[in-house]
């Protein structure tokens, strides 16, 4: 049983679908990557987890059982479209939020401490927001997206408006929350952190889910038998004769790196028929990046 | 609910501490005793001129008799003429005391002769103590022992109420001048109340958006709880500073009015319940004030004022939720506000109108119509209104606030999560017929 499930969702906006008979299975601990162009559903789907809307049809399983609103205490969520009141204090709206979240306003003072400390951003209580650089709100409103410590955390393009810094930052701390028993939803554009944090991913496009399942397994399924092989020396005349097709071919430093694609031959065989005449530095099977396979897929 | 209480705190407290609410909170109430003080004032400051009042007595008894005392001071003259109209005395003192003959004989044998009418003060200080001197007077004249104390012993003095009757029999004191200004006033408060703080709820629907904060919160509630939190966190600002406004007029107007007339309003009250005592003309002026007041059913007044005040704001305060929520910035909020604020000012000027003419059809009709009845009836209620009429205005207050809130709910709830799009009645159509 998986921690979250997803049933035959759809929702329809007076004639547009925007999620049509979708379903997914997220494991527990694990990191869940949504995928997909803008307006593809992603949002929506997100806002049906988050009980904010309700599907027409198709239902959600959160631990087994039909998810309620009762389970939004639950869930963690940090939107695409955040923000916090400019005119309020940082304390006093971390506070604030933490309290609707169901906290005690003793328990959300002692959380808000440890997490301050842990940014070193204490001295940060008492300024206004609006006095904040973007990017320090952005800390702000990821601790108030953790700090009642949900089992579901849902991130719409978390990275957006961070520095590389803060981002590495983010990271670590999504990978640290899940290592302690969270569940985690990411959306996002930026298919390298995909490829770097998600165990499993969907991707939807028109409303549909259109690739679903493990990101090391996908990219395996998308493989094109491409390899990269680095051989010595820089006078290869007679690489053209070899049995496969060369993609392409650069000069680096003393060796030559080339870009094969084998449609007949398996890797052993290349690297024989490539031993014969060369020696190999380096040989490697290159797999598709996510990006990649995004794109092709989204485009068909 | 639970929930709903937070968002209510802090809607609440975060508008209670702005600089400009505390400005406008402590400022106005010295402008309204202003209002009702410097009138007053103007009219008492004649009184502080000493008034000379010259005695033409034939029998040369009373000239002793009348007592000066700061406001009038009696002086006796030599002259004994009966023709005072064209004499110098007139041109000479404020007023001229005739007395033609023995008063013990007859008692209309004084006569008070000025240019400008006399105020009722003078003329029944005059009353009071010549009639005093004369019974004694006569009581003397009996040659009785201890007759002054038996006399004294057996006066009683027989309260007289008057009282009007209204077609059901029931009893009333009625002051349409008073009515008249209770009513308006309380219109003017209502449709300030309903404009002010409803479009005080819109820009707060407005800033939550423009902010992007609004997606965060109703992940922890429901987007109806959170405009129901802002509307009645408003509401509770609004009762705030309407009952700081009264104690602080209350309190402004006591003590200015201590400093210039030297009494305290509230004085002025109990005095004006014993009358006879000498007053001046401000005070006069207050007493007949508060005798109208006591015409009117004021528990009643306050508790429909409180009861319009909210429904008003709360059929209007909906309304400018959806409205916020449709846009992405306050300038876009215009073209929308339309269909709102003509509803409000029509009502307000049906509401002068209906001043003038409490019982005609206007002022029927917009005192029943659920959109402008909260401005409309408060000028209405002073005059009696029948039953029926306030139940159905009520009733239909109540049932519409719940319409407007339950279909401004449904915009709201579509509207905050709408981003880039250029919203149209169209849109705002399509929204109300979504599924949750």
């Amino acid at each position: 049983m998986s921690f979250l499930e997803i049933h035959h969702v759809t929702k329809e906006y007076s004639g547009f679908k925007a999620l049509d008979a979708v379903s997914m299975n997220i494991e527990q601990h694990s990191v869940y990557g949504l995928l997909g162009p803008n307006g593809a559903g992603k949002t929506t789907l997100i806002r049906i987890i988050n009980c904010i809307t309700a599907p027409d049809s198709g239902e959600i399983l959160l631990d087994g059982k039909r998810l309620h609103a009762g389970d939004i205490n639950r869930i963690g969520y940090l939107p695409e479209e955040r923000g916090l009141y400019k005119k309020m204090k940082v304390g006093e709206q971390a506070l604030y939020l933490a309290q609707l979240k169901g906290l005690s306003k003793h328990d959300a003072m002692e959380r808000l401490k440890m997490w301050f400390e842990k940014f070193e951003i204490q001295a940060w209580w008492n300024k206004k927001v609006e006095e904040l650089s973007k990017g320090m709100q952005q800390k702000v409103q990821f601790i108030t997206t953790v700090l009642h410590e949900p089992e579901l955390l849902i991130f719409d393009e978390p990275f957006s408006g961070f520095d590389p810094v803060n981002a590495d930052l983010l990271k670590r701390e999504m990978l640290a929350l899940r290592d302690k028993g969270a569940t985690i939803i990411f959306s996002t554009h930026n298919m390298e952190s995909v490829e770097a944090l998600c165990d499993d991913i969907s991707l939807i496009n028109k409303s549909q889910v259109v690739l679903q399942g493990n990101v090391h397994e996908i990219r395996e399924q998308f493989r094109s038998h491409i390899y990269r092989v680095t051989i010595a020396g820089t006078e290869h005349a007679d690489i053209a004769r070899l049995p496969f097709e060369i993609l392409a071919s650069e000069q680096k430093n003393r060796n030559t790196e080339l870009r094969i694609q084998s449609t007949g031959l398996s890797a052993n065989e290349c690297l024989k028929s490539i031993m014969e005449t060369h020696s190999i530095v380096a040989f490697e099977e290159l797999l598709p990046s996510m990006n990649e396979i995004f794109i092709q897929t989204v485009n068909g | 609910m639970n929930k709903i209480g937070i968002i209510i705190r802090r809607e609440y407290t975060t508008r209670v501490a702005k600089k400009s609410f505390i400005i406008m909170t402590f400022l106005s109430p010295l402008l309204f005793a202003a209002l009702i003080m410097v009138p007053l004032w103007l009219s008492g400051i004649k009184d502080n001129e000493t008034k000379k009042i010259a005695i033409v007595d034939f029998t040369n008894e009373y000239g002793k008799v009348l007592k000066s005392d700061k406001q009038y001071v009696f002086v006796p003259v030599q002259e004994r003429i009966q023709n005072i109209g064209n004499s110098q005395l007139k041109k000479d003192f404020y007023a001229v005391l005739l007395i033609k003959g023995d008063l013990v004989r007859d008692s209309t044998a004084a006569t008070l002769y000025s240019e400008k009418q006399v105020g009722i003060e003078l003329e029944s200080t005059v009353s009071r103590q010549l009639s005093e001197y004369v019974e004694n007077k006569k009581l003397d004249a009996y040659h009785v022992a201890n007759i002054k104390q038996m006399v004294e012993k057996a006066r009683t003095k027989i309260d007289v109420t008057t009282i009007k009757l209204d077609e059901k029999g029931n009893s009333k004191v009625t002051s349409s001048i008073v009515a008249t200004i209770i009513g308006g006033l309380s219109t003017f408060l209502i449709y300030m109340f309903i404009f002010m703080y409803g479009v005080q709820v819109m820009r707060g629907v407005v800033e939550e958006k423009t902010n992007r904060i609004v997606e965060v919160i109703i992940s922890s509630v429901k987007p109806f709880e959170l405009m129901m939190g802002k509307i009645i966190g408003i509401a509770l600002v609004g009762l705030t500073q309407f009952l700081l406004w009264i104690v602080l007029t209350l309190i402004i107007s006591n003590i200015a009015g201590f400093a210039l007339f030297g009494t305290s309003i509230s004085n002025l009250q109990a005095g004006a319940q014993l009358q006879g005592a000498s007053t001046s003309g401000a005070q006069q002026a207050m007493m007949t004030v508060f005798q109208g007041l006591q015409g009117i059913n004021l528990v009643e007044i306050v508790s429909y004022f409180i009861f319009y005040f909210l429904g008003g704001y709360l059929l209007y305060a909906s309304l400018f939720a959806a409205v916020g929520s449709a846009v992405d910035n306050e300038t876009d909020t215009q073209q929308f506000m339309m269909p709102i604020t003509i509803p409000i000012l029509f009502a307000f000027y049906a509401a002068i109108y209906s001043i003038e003419n409490p019982d005609g059809p206007l002022a029927f009709w917009c005192s029943i119509i659920p959109f402008t009845s909260p401005i409309v009836m408060m000028v209405r209620l002073p005059f009696d209104v029948p039953l029926w009429e306030k139940l159905l205005s009520v009733g239909l207050l109540v049932i519409t606030f719940i319409g407007t809130t339950w279909l401004a709910g449904k915009i709201y709830r579509t509207g905050i999560l709408m981003y880039g799009k250029k919203p149209s009645w169209k849109e705002m159509w399509k929204w109300l017929r979504y599924k949750n």
